[in-house]
């Protein structure tokens, strides 16, 4: 080892720390608790709980994308109605149309969005903050609208949209077709999640974290934030477009008008319910996109608007930062 | 092995050549020259406003100059974009730290790192033999750094909650984990007590024996410049008024006047 020479008086006084920071085991074993309990709650609950157990990871892989672009590199969007909504699309077209195996959809899928999510990005990058909300809330405003335009009717069935066959649980497993999508889609799930973690932990995605903090001092640091930052747009694009083709795929269904602003601003609520920056957050903010909305309609039909919006005020006066911040603080007592 | 360019190691490392930059009606630089010789600490000097910040936003490409050039190595750094100045060889640290402030010490230290590591999105989410393996000598380095600037015991914290003159030493610490051959210190010494001062001229000393970096020192705290820099360059109103040795240069009446008679004699 050739070690910087140090002055007498700097020389360790304290014993030296280790290199290499040693790893926590809390994290993967809280990890492998949960995926435990998500390997047995299929068989435990109903078949149409299972479909809403599924539809809840693909909305929190959905946010997974939105936070890797909001949270971790600081953009902002409005538009990834519109990501999910080719994925959706190019789930649906390849399997209806080019006879496409579902699985193989999805990285299909996940290239064409990064790529869109890409070169939307780098126009974006002349735009900060409310401007960037703006350019973005018009990509989610024109989405439907092209995806019913009647030169590509026949692609995309225009305003009917497109049925997408079930596909059911292969080499003849004793799994009902819900059951069979949620453990696939739990798969998927899992596999994206490793990997974006591993990203935030490692060279590119502090990178990313850099740029969000303090994009002059990135910059000097040799960080290429142009390239990072359409980058980021498009990865976030890939894993948002994913979650759209599997979404496409659970539902068995794609139409313009579910891949509205609204869809948008779901995703915007859910990364917040779940803490903007927390990864693991997304599948508090994935149920809460799914399970509030029928809470409200199940405690008034007429006023579920009224009262979503008054569980979403709730929701955030009880923890102001997410589901980040309140766990925290929970951990937080606990320690003392 | 650090490489010499084509005319030796007696070539300067820096030449600054007849710098201006004019914002809207302000001249802040105007025809400034000097030269920065390899291993040399260089104090830079003068009064408020004299232009020093500028000319280090000059040298790490977040400003171009109106006109005038600027040459690292021997080559021109004016076509290159800001990022690249890490990988060049040029670290700075900022006047106000400038830190990656929700991010720990660490993770500060480990993105100084960035400039001279290589990775990207597939192989850091695969995590990918290569990809490891740059982790860890970016781990290396910083826990390095860290011990080397006494920041140990504040390495896992977030950088926003340290006193200031700690989070300039993470600052440092950022700014050496990219090797730089030519380390920018904009006014390093604001906010520390006397004793302070003089630790830090002594890291600085150090810094450039051990790491074989020169040193661009900008100042307000004369006391530290004129004890550590072999030379000194002095600007008021964006000129250069003075340039020479320390004994030299706070003798010079210009340089006095513009003080009004003060700290510089
Ligand atoms: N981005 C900018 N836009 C307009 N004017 C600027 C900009 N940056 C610097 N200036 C002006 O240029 C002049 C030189 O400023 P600079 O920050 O370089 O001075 P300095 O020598 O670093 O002073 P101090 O010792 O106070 O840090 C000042 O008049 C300042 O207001
Ligand atoms: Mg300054």
């Amino acid at each position: 080892m050739t070690e910087p020479a140090k002055s007498l008086d700097k020389v360790a006084m304290t014993p030296r720390p280790p290199a290499v920071r040693p790893k926590s085991a809390v994290g993967p074993i809280i990890f492998l608790v949960l995926l435990a309990i998500a390997i047995v709650l299929p068989f435990m609950v109903k078949g149409f709980v299972v479909f809403q157990l599924t539809q809840t990871m693909v909305y929190a892989m959905a946010i997974l994308g939105l936070n890797l672009l909001t949270g971790i590199n600081g953009q902002f969007s409005l538009g990834h109605s519109a990501f999910y909504a080719i994925g959706a699309y190019t789930a649906a077209i390849l399997i209806e149309q080019a006879g496409m195996n579902y699985a193989l959809t999805l990285p299909v899928a996940g290239v064409i969005c990064f790529v869109a999510g890409f070169l939307f990005g780098l126009p974006a990058l002349r735009l900060e903050g409310i401007y960037l909300a703006l350019a973005t809330f018009a990509l989610a405003s024109a989405t439907p609208q092209i995806l019913k335009l009647s030169p590509l009717e026949h692609f995309t069935g225009g305003v009917q949209g497109i049925v997408v066959t079930k596909p059911d649980a292969p080499f003849g497993l004793p799994l009902s077709g819900d059951q069979w999508l949620y453990f696939f889609t739990l798969a998927v799930g899992v596999v994206l999640y490793i990997l974006a973690r591993n990203l935030v932990n490692s060279r590119a995605g502090r990178a990313l974290l850099a740029i969000r903090d303090n994009p002059i001092a990135a910059r000097s640091m040799g960080i290429n934030s142009s390239l990072y930052k359409a980058s980021a747009f498009g990865l976030s694009a890939l894993y948002t477009g994913i979650a759209g083709a599997l979404g496409a795929i659970i539902v068995a269904f794609v139409a313009p008008d579910s891949f509205t602003l609204t869809l948008s601003i779901g995703l915007l609520v859910g990364l917040v319910i779940g803490g903007v920056g927390w990864l693991p957050g997304a599948l508090f903010g994935g149920a809460f996109l799914l399970f509030v909305p029928n809470i409200a309609e199940s405690v008034s039909k007429g006023l579920s608007g009224a009262v979503y919006g008054l569980l979403l005020i709730l929701v955030i006066y009880v923890m102001p930062s997410g589901a980040a911040g309140f766990l925290q603080a929970i951990v937080g007592r606990f320690k003392k | 092995m650090t490489e010499v360019d084509a005319r030796g190691a007696s070539a300067p490392l820096l030449e600054v050549r007849d710098v201006a930059v004019r914002f809207d009606g302000i001249i802040a630089l105007d025809g400034v020259s000097f030269d920065i010789k390899r291993g040399q600490i260089l104090g830079l000097i003068g009064p408020n406003g004299a232009g020093k910040t500028t000319l280090f936003n000059c040298l790490s490409r977040l400003y171009t100059p109106t006109t005038g050039d600027v040459l690292f190595e021997g080559a021109s750094i004016l076509p290159r974009p800001a990022h690249e100045m890490a990988a060049l060889g040029i670290g700075r640290t900022f006047q106000n730290v400038s830190l990656f402030s929700r991010l720990t010490v660490r993770d500060n230290v480990l993105i100084g790192g960035h400039a001279h590591t290589t990775s990207n999105f597939l192989s850091d989410s695969l995590r990918t033999p290569s990809s490891r393996a740059t982790e860890r000598e970016l781990e290396e380095t910083a826990a390095d750094l860290i011990h080397y600037l006494e920041l140990d015991e504040v390495a896992d914290r977030p950088v926003a909650g340290l006193p200031f003159g700690w989070q300039k030493r993470v600052e440092l610490a950022r700014a050496l984990a990219a090797k730089p051959k030519l380390l920018l210190l904009d006014e390093p010494a604001a906010g520390l007590n006397h004793d302070e001062v003089h630790e830090l001229g002594r890291l600085i000393k150090q810094i450039r024996d051990d790491r074989h970096v020169t040193v661009l020192l900008v100042e307000h705290h004369m006391g530290l410049v004129m004890s550590i820099s072999e030379n000194v360059v002095a600007l008021n109103f964006g000129k250069k008024i003075a340039e020479g040795t320390p004994d030299i240069v706070r003798k010079d009446p210009e340089l006095i006047r513009a003080y009004l008679g003060g700290d510089a004699a």
